[in-house]
């Protein structure tokens, strides 16, 4: 099979190398050959971030580059309107979450936030999935469970069976929080 | 059993398996994670070290003892242990020694971007550079094998995209090799010019062996291609971008041992293509190694020497191919990395700001102390620059500067190399004021301990360093605490510690906000009533705070409850607490 390409990106923070860990396990276990490519040191501190996920029969870059991603899976709408270049043209897909975090530049006044990005990316013709992830995960419980829900709506997606997944959830989380990510992978799966 | 592993991660299994019993480093970024995960093997003592000086002659120290042992830095770090690196090139070692370097192309978290295949040259030490994390735990048990026979120690070099990225290895078992009795040998170990200058042939005559040995390993290996019109020598991830973009096009020679390296084999290769291509990271190192050589060949004239390379840059150079996505037509505002909600930096560089002062900055997250809003930082150079640097700026100016420049150090970077920087400020006397920002952790790389927290790697109690006795033991007679959150008392004491006419230390103290152990009071709440827009608390760059419809907004999920914001609002419109 042809190597498979997800960027996952967000802002530094909100939890995006839990679920390039998560799903880097998963994809192993089906005896893909994976390659995860993360982010450390300073674009962590609220900066934009991004993670690679690659899988195939033989996976040689670490890295995704400019129109191979089959799919970005955003934590926030800029930083998936950000990253489009890097979506392959044609048949890539995005994931976003619609949760609007204002970067620095945007809270000095220096910049504005762009409106309407979501008819935008739809205008230039690119596959979109916008959900509003942050909701959905107070109603789960927390608003930190935004990446269980996202991987939630990701989950469509792959031809995982549930229980893989929620295995995999519960291998990557505490056990306290355990119910509450459930419940978020089901509203996110389920929206 | 076949798992997924950093790179980095890969090197402490390689450590484990390899019967490593020392590590000591001190961490920066892509480096840390070999450090911090071969800590978790009971097997492995490992500690931080105030610096990567101190912990390369505590791993010789180690290796002198008869053990396996390791340490580990980044590139920059390697400038810092380069005294202790070119003499023990000359002594060799005992026990195995390896030194793990990690570059960062394309400076994700450094301040510059140097190539350290040059130190291996320049100290006539094998390099050994893996391409994923199964030759990172490979070569590393490979470079102690080499290590022990030809009595060196070796250099394994990683950069950012092979540490930091996750690929499959197959776990193996730990080798124990008995310890090697150590034996006095004073021609060997006391480099006085006598003895050194009969170590010195040995050296030379070492590296010969070396790459007689590379023209054989499998670790340098030649993959067969289709097209013979050109042929590649790369290595590290340059060989995976190359792989990706050509796949099994064209002959490959992949080099897993940077240095010494091996001519003859080179040299052959070069004969079996028409043109031959060096796919390399930064410096032409190779490239120019292959001129030398006498072989013509192509490289940086096609690949820059600066930022990282990738897929899309060799199959643009190599197969004429133009990648390219679609770009959205759209101004996205960049988002830089910030200062965290409830940092206790923040508070002290707004004081630095509205006092107007230059401010001589250093390494760690305070370095975006420079960023705007806050904007109040002049210089970042190297770690404890700032304090070495303020005293000559002083010196120079007189009372010009004295009265408004300050130098800001957190307490990591202030115990690797500040306080010798304080010292001189003493010793020489300038009428300097330092600030250490004091976070009771090295924050930057993701929380390690080091001598000032009380803690050591493993997270078991240990002596604490006394910040304000160390100074006053310096000869600072005057040696102050503020909290950063209190702006009115950050205020006071930096005007009146630029007032006296003596060197002075202000210490700004309170943990990083993102530690466990931290209580936050829960977020602070507005009051649209009482807000007027004026903008006051927009001032400090906070990311939890933003302005909708003309009046300040708290985000909750981000703002920790800090108050700094509060101060700063003259209509008590950020004055309550709301539940947490």
């Amino acid at each position: 099979m042809e190597t498979k390409n997800m960027m996952i990106v967000g802002v530094g923070g909100q939890g995006t190398l839990l679920a390039s860990k998560l799903l880097g396990r998963l994809l192993l276990g089906k005896g893909y050959d994976v390659k995860v490519s993360e982010v450390h040191g300073m674009s962590q501190r609220g900066g934009s971030v991004v993670t690679y996920v690659r899988w195939g029969e033989k996976v040689y870059s670490p890295i995704i580059d400019k129109g191979q991603a089959d799919v970005i899976l955003s934590f926030e709408l800029l930083e998936a309107a950000r990253w489009t270049e890097y979506l392959k043209p044609g048949t890539g897909k995005i994931i976003t979450n619609t949760q609007q975090i204002n970067p620095m530049p945007v809270i000095t006044g220096a910049a504005a936030y762009p409106q309407g990005l979501v008819e935008k990316m739809q205008a230039a013709g690119m596959d979109l999935d916008a959900i509003d992830a942050l909701r959905l995960a107070e109603e789960a419980g927390s608003s930190k469970a935004v990446n269980i829900v996202l991987l939630g709506r990701l989950s469509k997606w792959f031809d995982f069976t549930e229980a893989e997944w929620l295995d995999a959830i519960e291998q990557s989380v505490p056990p306290k929080f355990l119910e509450m990510n459930k419940r978020a992978f089901q509203l996110g799966r389920q929206a | 059993m076949k798992t997924l592993l950093l790179g980095n991660e890969a090197v402490a299994r390689g450590l484990y398996e390899g019967g490593c019993t020392f590590v000591s480093s001190y961490p920066g970024t892509p480096s840390t994670e070999i450090t911090e995960a071969a800590a978790r093997y009971p097997e492995i003592y490992a500690e931080w070290a105030p610096n990567e000086k101190v912990a390369m002659e505590a791993a010789f120290g180690a290796s002198l003892a008869g053990r396996r042992s390791f340490c580990g830095m980044k590139h920059v770090g390697l400038n810092v242990a380069a005294d202790p690196l070119f003499t023990i090139a000359y002594t060799g070692i005992n026990g195995g020694m390896i030194i793990g370097v990690a570059d960062d192309a394309g400076m994700h978290s450094s301040q510059n971007e140097q190539d350290s295949r040059h130190y291996a040259k320049a100290a006539k030490l094998p390099m050994l550079e893996p391409s994923d994390s199964a030759e990172a735990l490979e070569f590393t048990k490979l470079a102690y094998e080499l290590s022990e026979s030809f009595d060196t120690p070796v250099i394994m070099k990683m950069c950012t995209r092979i540490s930091h990225s996750q690929s499959t290895v197959v776990l193996g078992e730990r080798e124990d090799p008995a310890p090697r009795p150590y034996e006095k040998d004073g021609a060997k170990y006391i480099m006085m010019p006598g003895n050194a200058k009969r170590r010195h042939p040995v050296v030379e005559e070492r590296l010969k062996n070396i790459a007689r040995w590379a023209e054989h390993a499998s670790v340098n290996r030649i993959e067969a291609g289709q097209d013979y019109k050109m042929g590649i020598i790369t290595s590290s991830t340059s060989y995976q971008y190359v792989k990706e973009a050509c796949g099994n096009t064209y002959p490959v020679l992949k080099l897993g041992m940077v240095w010494p390296l091996p001519e003859k084999k080179i040299i052959d290769f070069a004969k079996t293509v028409s043109l031959l291509v060096v796919v390399e990271e930064l410096d032409g190192f190779i490239e120019e190694h292959c001129r030398k050589l006498g072989l013509a060949c192509a490289g940086k004239d096609h690949f820059s020497c600066v930022d990282e390379l990738s897929q899309n840059i060799i199959a643009e150079q190599l197969a004429h191919k133009k990648c390219t996505g679609i770009k959205l037509n759209e101004d996205i505002p960049p988002r830089p990395p910030v200062m965290c909600a409830g940092c206790p930096h923040r508070g002290l560089f707004y004081t630095l700001k509205q006092n107007r002062l230059t401010v001589l900055g250093d390494i760690g997250c305070y370095t975006l102390g420079a960023v705007a809003p806050l904007g109040a930082m002049d210089t970042t150079i190297c770690m404890g620059a700032s304090i070495s640097g303020l005293h000559g700026f002083n010196k120079a100016n007189g009372s010009e500067s004295t009265g408004r420049t300050v130098a800001v150090i957190g307490d990591s970077t202030f115990m690797h190399s500040g306080v010798t920087g304080l010292i001189n400020t003493a010793y020489n006397e300038s009428h300097s004021t330092i600030i250490i920002l004091d976070n009771s952790i090295t924050g930057m790389t993701g929380h390690q301990q080091n001598p000032t927290t009380g803690f050591n790697l493993k997270g078991d109690p240990c002596a604490k360093i006394d910040l304000e006795s160390l100074c006053r033991a310096i000869g600072i007679n005057r040696v102050r605490v503020v909290d950063p959150y209190d702006l009115a008392a950050c205020d006071a004491a930096v005007k009146e510690e630029l007032a006296a006419n003596e060197p002075s230390v202000i210490i700004s103290r309170r943990p990083c906000a993102l530690l466990k152990y931290v209580k936050h009071s829960g977020p602070i709440a507005a009051a649209p009533d009482k807000c007027v827009g004026c903008k006051s608390c927009m001032k400090i760059g906070c990311p939890a705070i933003s302005i909708a419809n003309g009046k300040a907004v708290i985000d909750n999920t981000l703002c920790t409850g800090c108050g700094v914001c509060a101060q700063l609002c003259k209509f008590d419109a950020l004055g309550g607490k709301k539940e947490a």
